[in-house]
């Protein structure tokens, strides 16, 4: 016979020390031995695995940032070289960040960027709002159907979704053909490879990432807490701005961050509905190594990308904590 | 509370339209006859019939849907090791570094990812001659690495949301934790095991970015096809293409929606 | 005394004529009855209904609620008080009927413009302001210039008790002291009426017991009249001047705690307020003097020392409290108002004990008694064979 506390405490025993220390009169050495094995592989697989594809990468692309370009295989200059004498040579070439310094192309590439990204942001948040508040509000068999209306077009092919947006917008597209067909307009609207084809692609590609945050937020808030703002005298539209938008606040800044850092590096978009002035960073990444082929050059360009987006990720990262920590709590 | 204010709906309204529109119109135009993607020219399926005489497309469906399948699983496999140890392991050496690493792929743009494995593979085969050249190989382990991340993401949030008291009385009664973690958790995080394996499988048919810097010659993925294809132009291949992984997207969600939604049901 | 038992009183827009009143021994707070029954009417329900599709959650309800009264709703959950509350506060609105507060029609008034505040069951605490911001939040939202603002917080938290902790955020108070804010958060505005929806229902039994009593003291101190929502049948008892108890979205019967316990009108009311033993039985004799009836579960007649005026034959059901049955092992001589059982359980509570009688027609009648001396070995005990007994006045008979 065992009571409810002890089985907790047997219980959590049992998992803290799956291998180390006591593990209890029952279990032989071998056994803890073979547990602490097990605990140790467990956190080893993935953890190794991380650091090899994930962490080792970006050292890499740090340290061939610092190379020089040159034709051949690897087509980069090595950093470290031994000399005769066992003298050992370290050559930091910054070339590659004093150009992208210089060079007016990267420095613009950077700021419509961020301008982009920022703008697209904004835009998904004024849209995604009001349509996350709607599915939090509507009742509990609704609320699933709305969802996942909301995630499916997330698991049809990004590009595709991209494309649609082509026939929708070129010239001879369904939004000029329309207006021509009722005489709105004579000449069709320049609306493809602009700034408008642009943002609305940004927008469309990552407004389910804006919307579920600030559902999950919102959803969560205590409806009573509206009501008693609305009992000690708020208007509604008060009581949106003193309770219910600073309340969703962690909502509002995972779900720009979902949305702001991819837009920053992205390719595809710029590349298919942007205009041939359109300068993103991603864009010019890629053709600095698949047309221009210089990979030193690129991985500046990708450090410098990375440096830009440490204080957005790092405050991604804090509000994934959070969140992970209130599930636990809970 | 009082006169509902009709924004709230007309909003949702609006921006599901805005959700949808395109890809409605999308499938809506692979049955057309005209080859003008705009333009109605009559009910036609012959632009499934090119579709499936594409040897080329074909093959990098093909090489596309291996590719999923494998990194798929091996990120579920990863992705619910990596939940476990964030829920159930407390306090480790190196923790932070960890989470920092689980969750920065969710965030991080992909043409640094895609530009930092290629670096890496790169690198190793100079210095260890492995992998010899890239391909399909390399391209799982890029797909597997980012979608570990989103398959921790799914499986934490259950995980966390588990009541422990089940899995202790397993203890309790005298299973070991290995044993009360295969028999007793892991069928009740089925649900997030399944969502996150199809999640994978989806992003990792989906990815364009990353796929083309780890890419071998030999080994062209579909998106990278359309890709090429439709900065040539626009054409209802294209479209019938679209169409049907729409098509197989809607039919998985809504049944794998069903099972699991049932499946809670059942377990109240 | 007889003349004022609780029969017929099926009239739910004012149940306690203030005569009556008087005339009755007084509840836990004794005058208050007297004082409340010439105050003016603050709170006036006419023929509410209120339906959820096809639910009806309020049915038919109409209730005076007088100025500076604490009432309470008190009922099951599902009974239909919670929504009531809710369409005084305003977040619900009736289908039909009116609510009329302080003589106006506020049914469609929106609850931002009604002069009531709400304290909520979970507190609604706005996690994201201090105690004092909390506190200010009404007064604010009435463009109250900032001294005169900042003076009602000071006096509402030394109300409370809480002015050491104005400055923190919600979650770094106890339960109790969350409760607190928010009894001043909703009394900051001095409304004309504070609703209250369980408000200690998240406390623990010990401070559940001490905040009842504090409740009604700054209640006393405020003069706001209070309605309380709860479940807790010793909560309405220990608080409220008034109780209305609820059932199925209807009012059953609206008295002082007092005379809900000792005259309730229907078997609902007299099991719902505390233990009682219910026997049906049929009236033999119906006279303006006494009653006599004979229940299937009793050997003997019951009789009782008033009449009801119901026709012959008539079922009724006899309610006993256990307290005022009495317990012995010699056979009494009256021809009625006794029975003859087996003790088959003892709980012993310290303060009194409860005897479960096997009565020979089969029911099961509980007896408490009191455990005076400490020494007396107990007389009775298993399987004894007992009389139980009791006056002719303390049987209440209830019709439905």
């Amino acid at each position: 016979m065992t009571t409810g506390s002890d089985t907790r405490a047997r219980a959590e025993r049992l998992w803290a020390r799956a291998g180390g220390g006591d593990g209890g009169p029952r279990l032989t050495r071998l056994q803890r031995l073979a547990a602490r094995f097990g605990r140790g592989a467990v956190i080893g697989v993935p953890y190794l695995w991380l650091l090899l594809f994930f962490l080792l990468p970006f050292l890499i692309v740090l340290k061939i940032s610092f190379a020089e370009f040159r034709i051949g295989v690897p087509p980069y200059t090595p950093l470290l070289e031994w000399l005769e004498g066992g003298y050992l040579q370290i050559r930091l070439a910054l070339g590659n960040y004093l150009f992208l310094g210089q060079d007016p192309l990267y420095i613009s590439a950077y700021l419509s960027s961020l301008k982009v990204a920022a703008v697209s942001t904004l835009i998904a948040l004024f849209i995604g709002y009001p349509m996350a508040y709607a599915i939090a509000r509507a009742s509990p068999s609704w609320r699933a159907v709305f969802l996942l209306l909301v995630i499916l077009p997330f698991w049809t092919s990004f590009l595709i979704r991209v494309y649609a947006w082509i026939g929708i917008l070129k010239n001879n597209g369904l939004i000029n053909n329309a207006l021509m067909a009722l005489g709105l307009i004579d000449d069709p609207l320049p609306l493809l490879n602009t700034e408008i084809s642009l943002y609305v692609g940004i927008v469309y590609s990552y407004l389910p990432f804006m919307v579920l945050p600030l559902y999950a937020t919102l959803e969560k808030m205590d409806v009573s807490l509206i009501e008693a703002a609305a009992d000690l005298g708020c208007r509604p539209l008060r009581v949106f701005l003193t309770v219910t938008l600073p309340l969703s606040m962690p909502g509002i800044v995972a779900g720009s961050m979902l949305v702001f850092i991819p837009a920053v590096g992205e390719f595809v978009i710029p590349d298919l509905l942007g205009g041939a002035d359109t300068l993103m960073i991603g864009k010019v990444l890629w053709s600095e190594f698949f047309t221009n082929r210089d990979w030193p050059v690129a991985s500046a360009v990708a450090i410098a990308m990375l440096v830009l987006l440490v204080i957005p990720i790092v405050i991604f990262q804090h509000y994934q904590q959070r969140q992970a920590e209130r599930a636990e709590e809970t | 509370m009082r006169a509902r204010p009709l924004f709230l709906p007309s909003a949702l309204a609006l921006g599901l339209t805005f959700l949808y529109a395109p890809i409605l119109l999308l499938v809506l135009f692979s049955f057309n006859e005209s080859r003008l993607v705009t333009v109605w020219g009559g009910f036609s399926l012959k632009w499934y019939g090119a579709l499936f005489r594409n040897e080329q497309m074909l093959e990098a469906a093909l090489v596309s849907l291996r590719i999923a399948t494998t990194s798929a699983t091996l990120a579920t496999v990863l992705g619910t090791l990596a939940a476990l140890i964030l829920v159930r392991f407390g306090r480790f050496r190196g923790r932070l570094l960890f989470t920092g690493m689980i969750t920065a792929p969710l965030v991080m743009p992909e043409v640094i990812t895609g530009l930092s494995l290629l670096l890496l593979f790169v690198s190793l085969e100079t210095t260890l001659g492995w992998p010899s050249g890239r391909g399909v190989d390399t391209i799982i382990i890029a797909h597997t690495t980012f979608c570990t991340a989103y398959v921790a993401v799914v499986v934490q949030s259950r995980l966390g949301g588990l009541d422990r008291s089940v899995e202790e009385a397993a203890m309790d009664l005298g299973a070991r934790p290995l044993k009360a973690f295969l028999v007793i958790t892991l069928p009740m995080l089925a649900p997030a095991l399944v969502s996150g394996w199809l999640l994978s499988f989806t992003l990792s048919l989906d990815d364009l970015v990353i796929a083309s810097f780890v890419a071998g010659p030999a080994s062209t993925t579909l998106p990278m096809v359309v890709f090429s294809s439709v900065r040539l132009g626009v054409t209802p291949e294209i479209n019938a293409l679209a169409t049907l992984l729409v098509l197989v997207a809607t039919v998985t969600i809504l049944v794998a929606a069903a099972v699991l939604w049932r499946q809670e049901r059942g377990q109240r | 005394m007889p003349d004022h038992t609780v029969w017929g009183q099926c009239d739910m827009m004012e149940t306690v004529a203030p005569g009556a009143a008087a005339a009755r021994p007084e509840g836990s707070r004794p005058g208050a009855v007297l004082r409340r029954a010439e105050a003016r009417p603050i709170i006036e329900i006419d023929d509410v209904v209120k339906t959820f599709g096809a639910f009806v959650a309020v049915d038919h309800v109409s209730l005076t609620i007088r100025e500076g009264e604490l009432f309470a709703l008190l009922g099951g959950s599902g009974c239909g008080k919670t929504t009531l509350l809710r369409m005084l506060a305003g977040f619900e609105r009736p289908t039909a009927g009116r609510i009329l507060i302080g003589g106006q029609d506020m049914t469609d008034t929106a609850p931002y413009d009604r002069p009531v505040n709400m304290m909520f069951q979970s507190y609604a605490l706005f996690p994201h302001m201090t105690v004092e911001a909390n506190v200010a939040f009404g007064l604010r939202q009435d463009r109250m210039p900032r001294a005169a603002i900042r003076e009602r917080v000071r006096e509402m938290l030394d109300l409370v008790e809480l002015t050491p902790f104005a400055k923190r955020k919600p979650h770094h108070l106890s339960g109790g002291q969350r409760q607190r804010v928010a009894l001043a958060r909703s009394l900051a505005k001095h409304p004309k009426v504070l609703l209250l929806d369980e408000p200690l229902a998240a406390l623990d039994k010990k401070l559940r017991e001490r905040t009842q009593l504090e409740l009604v003291g700054i209640q006393e101190r405020v003069g706001t009249t209070f309605v309380v929502v709860t479940h807790d049948q010793e909560e309405a008892m220990t608080m409220a001047d008034r109780v209305a108890i609820m059932d199925s979205g209807r009012i059953i019967q609206v008295d002082t705690p007092h005379a809900l316990y000792e005259y309730p009108n229907t078997r609902f009311v007299a099991e719902f307020f505390g233990t009682v033993n219910l026997f049906e039985g049929q009236l033999v004799e119906d006279e303006p003097d006494h009653l006599l009836i004979r229940c299937d579960a009793l050997a003997n007649p019951v009789y009782v020392g008033h009449g009801i005026s119901a026709r012959e034959h008539a079922t009724v059901w006899i309610a006993l409290r256990p307290e005022k049955l009495a317990v012995s092992t010699t056979r009494p001589d009256a021809p009625h108002n006794w029975d003859r059982g087996i003790v088959e359980d003892i709980v012993y509570l310290g303060g009194i004990s409860t005897y479960h009688v096997r009565l020979d027609g089969g029911a099961l009648a509980r007896v408490t008694t009191q455990n005076l001396e400490r020494m007396s070995a107990p007389e009775i005990t298993w399987d004894d064979v007992v009389y139980v007994s009791w006056r002719p006045d303390n049987v209440v008979v209830v019709t439905s």
